[in-house]
């Protein structure tokens, strides 16, 4: 029961003690709850992480990072002691060759993406080398969000190819090679980089598009601008800190004032250094931001299939009128549209009977195989939008759903900085009235 | 507390005017009651604000707040004489703008209220402004040498950046001269100085300002011609300036955390607001969550409000009294060094007068017994002012550093508020959908 004066109420008070990483729990809870049947099988995590040297396709020397995969059934723990989790390593690019591989061959999908390649928003305090631990880190649990992104798709969740790469260490890579999506990749990113224009584009994909370009926009910003922020709050802090020297020196020489400054300054000294967990704190609020800000990447790249497949259909309608009516032409005898051929035979005379069957009948085959192209390709863009627009609405809800709650754990983090700077200033108060 | 006019002696003047006469000899607009304003000379009205329009403290009588404040104040200085009954109360508040054609400049009001039968009335209200103050504390510091004045804020603005009528800077000086005041009237010698009653209750203060300056050169000359060599300086005294020296070192040392605190609170300012700005672009683009970011925008911009006070705060109240300590220190200092003259004067004279008598018998004149009554005085005096200046510094940093505190503990609360009436937004959407979802 909710009170009117929301904060009199203890029980909704009691809920901002939980911490991010509970509030992160929550969110892996919920993906399992909706659960996928995959899911229901297995535990999926990234547990570990650790850095291996080795030669490159170059043959130079190089440190990378591995993380461990685990899996096992779900429902363990009734049975004997707990089973024996099925293990495996993989690399930051065998993840990528996963994700293309899921781009190329469900492309009506909002593929759920992966953590940033490379530190992004840094502030000063934070490293951008892809070997720092707490990058390291962030990306481990980045990694296994994705994972469990993929389980918890309702279409990705029963490819054979992913149930592979949780499970198969050495025969996954042949696997994913031997469906040729390779091939589906260049053309892929043709139609990413390709400039067409569709003639009557379909409104909800425009609208989506747009959409999708302007929450990028948005949450780029709101990260820059973040870094920023934390940038100046690590500078006000860490000032304070030198508030605990000067009332130490100051303590020295004074005699009934000296303890309570003596005190006094070991809190600002508390004070100064409680920003470093605050803001490593904030980076999983980062992280999440980050994590829809890559998803409008996705989001981008299924309006962009959409709208190639769009093209085709047009392009095949236009070819096939221009066949027909070309057709037309040739029966009924009028030129309508110029062509070289009707002007070559306006000047050299006409063409046999013959010829003319010959070329009639070759059109009416064109004219044949084009509706059969238009058909199909009418088809695969209506399946398509069926698809795509189903796995948007998902996609929509989870947005939703998943952005509340990141915004519910982070005034929860901003709840607790300000106890803490409650807590700090009312213990240097009693220093001081004790001077 | 409505304070009762001063009566008037003697025939009322004529209109006063401005650009025919000195300022010395316009009376300032209250100090004669129905005296209607002459056009040349501009009394701000009751709500009329200083030069950047924003309202000054509003007139007589003063307004609540302020009043309760300055009650407050009192209660603390009472450390010092809560044994005595104090029978000598001082206030100073109701600053005005004064525009005449010479000059623009402002007046406070200063009232007392007095037992002592020293004072003529009970109740005085006059107005003074900080050439008055000055002129009081250089005849105090003439007059009671071997006491230590308490030090009056600066004459002139240091950065340059201040507006001399803005309400900040008027707010903070009058603070300074209030403080001033009362601790010359809670001291048990100065008090008593003829002068600070001149100050408290004459109607024309300005007619002996020009003599004072006369005395002021007069009376540092003899000191400076005087060139005794001081021999031996008792420890304790050279503990004393080892002390404010070091003290004085530390306050600067606060200053300059304090003022790089703002400095960087400022631009955290700054980037906090174009943060919550761009959630709430966000949230124009958006159905479900429009809410909830704007909900965010909405907390963010209650912290950048809550920091703007924090920042205000220090500016204002904080560092003008570790300038002030800074400069009662240089007060002391002084002090202790005149009592070291002193002590050589004596010394040089004795001497003198000791290997005149080995020469001639000469007896050793009264007036280095003077000189030896004049220096025990001088370290009586600067004893116990040295514990009541202890004594005050002690309340003051108290009350300084609780303030910081107070106003921290403040800022966090009101974060912390905006955040909690953020989450129940939040999470009673969520338990509609939940509840929807079940149904």
């Amino acid at each position: 029961m909710m009170a009117d004066s929301g904060s009199e109420d203890a029980a909704v008070i009691g809920n901002t003690d939980i911490s991010s990483a509970e509030a992160e729990n929550n969110l892996r809870n919920t993906m399992v709850e909706k659960g996928t049947s995959l899911l229901k099988k297995l535990e999926i995590t990234v547990s570990e992480a650790e850095k291996r040297t080795g030669k490159n396709s170059v043959n130079m020397q190089e440190t990378y990072t591995v993380y461990l995969i685990e899996t096992r059934p779900a429902d363990s723990g009734s049975e004997a002691g707990t089973p024996v989790p099925d293990m495996l390593w993989r690399r930051y690019s065998d993840f990528e060759l996963l994700r293309t591989y899921l781009l190329v061959t469900y492309p009506y999908v909002i593929i759920p993406p992966l953590p940033e390649k490379r530190a992004e928003f840094v502030w000063h305090k934070l490293s951008a080398d892809n070997l720092d631990p707490d990058f390291v880190e962030r990306r481990r649990v980045g990694l296994e969000n994705f994972l469990l992104r993929v389980a918890s798709h309702p279409l990705l969740s029963n490819d054979k190819i992913f149930f592979l790469f949780l499970t198969d260490e050495k025969g996954w890579r042949d696997a994913v090679l031997e469906t040729g999506f390779q091939d589906k990749v260049d053309s892929r990113l043709k139609s990413l980089s390709a400039s067409f224009r569709v003639k009557n584009p379909d409104k909800r994909f425009t609208a989506l598009k747009q959409y999708s370009d302007e929450l990028n926009a948005v949450i780029s910003q709101l990260l820059r601008v973040r870094a920023r922020v934390a940038d100046r709050l690590y500078g006000v802090y860490k000032v304070h800190g030198n508030y605990g020297r000067v009332f130490s020196e100051w303590s020295a020489i004074e005699k009934e004032m000296g303890d309570g400054l003596q005190s006094a300054g070991h809190h600002m000294d508390t004070y100064a250094a409680s920003i470093d967990d605050i803001l490593e704190e904030e980076e999983h609020y980062a992280d999440q931001l980050k994590e829809y800000l890559y998803y409008t990447e996705a989001v981008r790249s299924v309006c962009r299939k959409h709208e190639l497949l769009q093209y085709e259909v047009e392009m095949a309608a236009q070819d096939l009128a221009y066949k027909k009516q070309q057709r037309e032409e040739l029966v009924t005898g009028t030129v309508r549209v110029f062509s070289l051929k009707g002007m070559t035979s306006k000047l050299f005379g006409q063409e046999s009977q013959e010829q003319r069957e010959q070329r009639l009948a070759a059109l009416e085959q064109g004219i044949q195989e084009g509706e059969e192209l238009l058909k199909d390709k009418n088809h695969e863009c209506q399946e398509f939008v069926q698809s795509a627009w189903k796995d948007i609405e998902r996609f929509k809800e989870q947005k939703d759903r998943d952005l509340r709650e990141a915004l519910i754990s982070y005034a929860i983090m901003q709840i607790s900085m300000c106890k803490k700077g409650v807590q700090v200033w009312s213990n240097a108060k009693e220093c001081f009235n004790k001077m | 507390l409505p304070a009762r006019r001063t009566m008037s002696v003697g025939a009322p003047k004529g209109l006063a005017s401005s650009g025919q006469k000195p300022i010395t000899e316009i009376t300032h607009p209250l100090s004669a009651a129905d005296e209607p304003l002459s056009p040349g000379v501009t009394l701000c009205p009751q709500d009329a604000g200083l030069t950047n329009g924003t309202p000054v403290e509003t007139s007589s009588p003063a307004s609540v707040s302020s009043l309760f404040n300055r009650l407050q104040l009192d209660d603390e200085l009472d450390g010092d004489t809560s044994s005595e009954t104090k029978d000598l109360f001082v206030t100073v508040d109701d600053p005005k703008k004064h525009v005449s054609t010479m000059e623009t400049y402002i007046t406070y009001r200063v009232s007392t209220k007095t037992t002592r039968i020293e004072f003529d009335l009970p109740e005085y209200s006059v107005r003074r402004r900080y050439q008055d103050f000055d002129w009081l504390r250089i005849k105090l510091d003439d007059s009671q040498p071997t006491h230590l004045v308490p030090p009056l804020p600066e004459k002139f603005v240091m950065k340059g950046v201040v507006d001399r009528f803005s309400e900040e800077f008027v707010e903070t000086r009058m603070k300074a001269l209030d403080k001033f005041l009362k601790r010359v009237a809670d001291h048990p010698v100065l008090s008593f100085n003829p002068h600070f009653n001149a100050f408290l209750t004459a109607k024309d203060l300005n007619k002996r300002q020009g003599l004072a300056l006369l005395t002021k050169v007069g009376e540092s000359v003899k000191y400076v011609a005087s060139g005794y060599k001081l021999r031996a300086r008792p420890a304790e005294y050279t503990a004393m300036v080892e002390y404010l020296d070091t003290f004085s070192g530390k306050l600067g040392t606060m200053d300059r955390i304090a003022q790089r605190i703002l400095k960087e609170q400022s631009e955290y300012l700054t980037e906090l607001r174009e943060y919550g700005s761009v959630y709430s672009s966000w949230a124009a683009l958006e159905e479900e969550l429009q809410r909830p970011l704007e909900g965010v925008a909405g907390s963010v911009s209650t912290c950048c409000r809550a920091m703007e006070d924090l920042s205000e705060n220090m500016s204002q109240d904080f560092l003008p009294v570790l300038r002030e300590y800074v400069l009662y220190i240089e007060s002391m200092k002084n002090v202790l060094r005149k009592r070291d003259q002193c002590q050589a004067e004596y010394e040089g004279r004795l001497e003198a007068a000791i290997l005149r008598r080995q020469e001639d018998r000469t007896p050793v004149p009264a007036e280095v017994e003077k000189c030896q009554d004049k220096v025990e005085c001088f370290n009586a005096d600067l004893k116990a002012d040295w514990e009541r200046w202890q004594r005050n510094k002690r309340q003051d940093f108290k009350q300084l550093l609780t303030g910081m505190a107070d106003k921290n503990i403040s800022y966090y609360e009101k974060c912390q508020s905006a955040w909690e009436s953020l989450i129940t937004v939040l999470q009673d959407k969520q338990t509609e959908d939940k509840t929807s979802e079940t149904n």
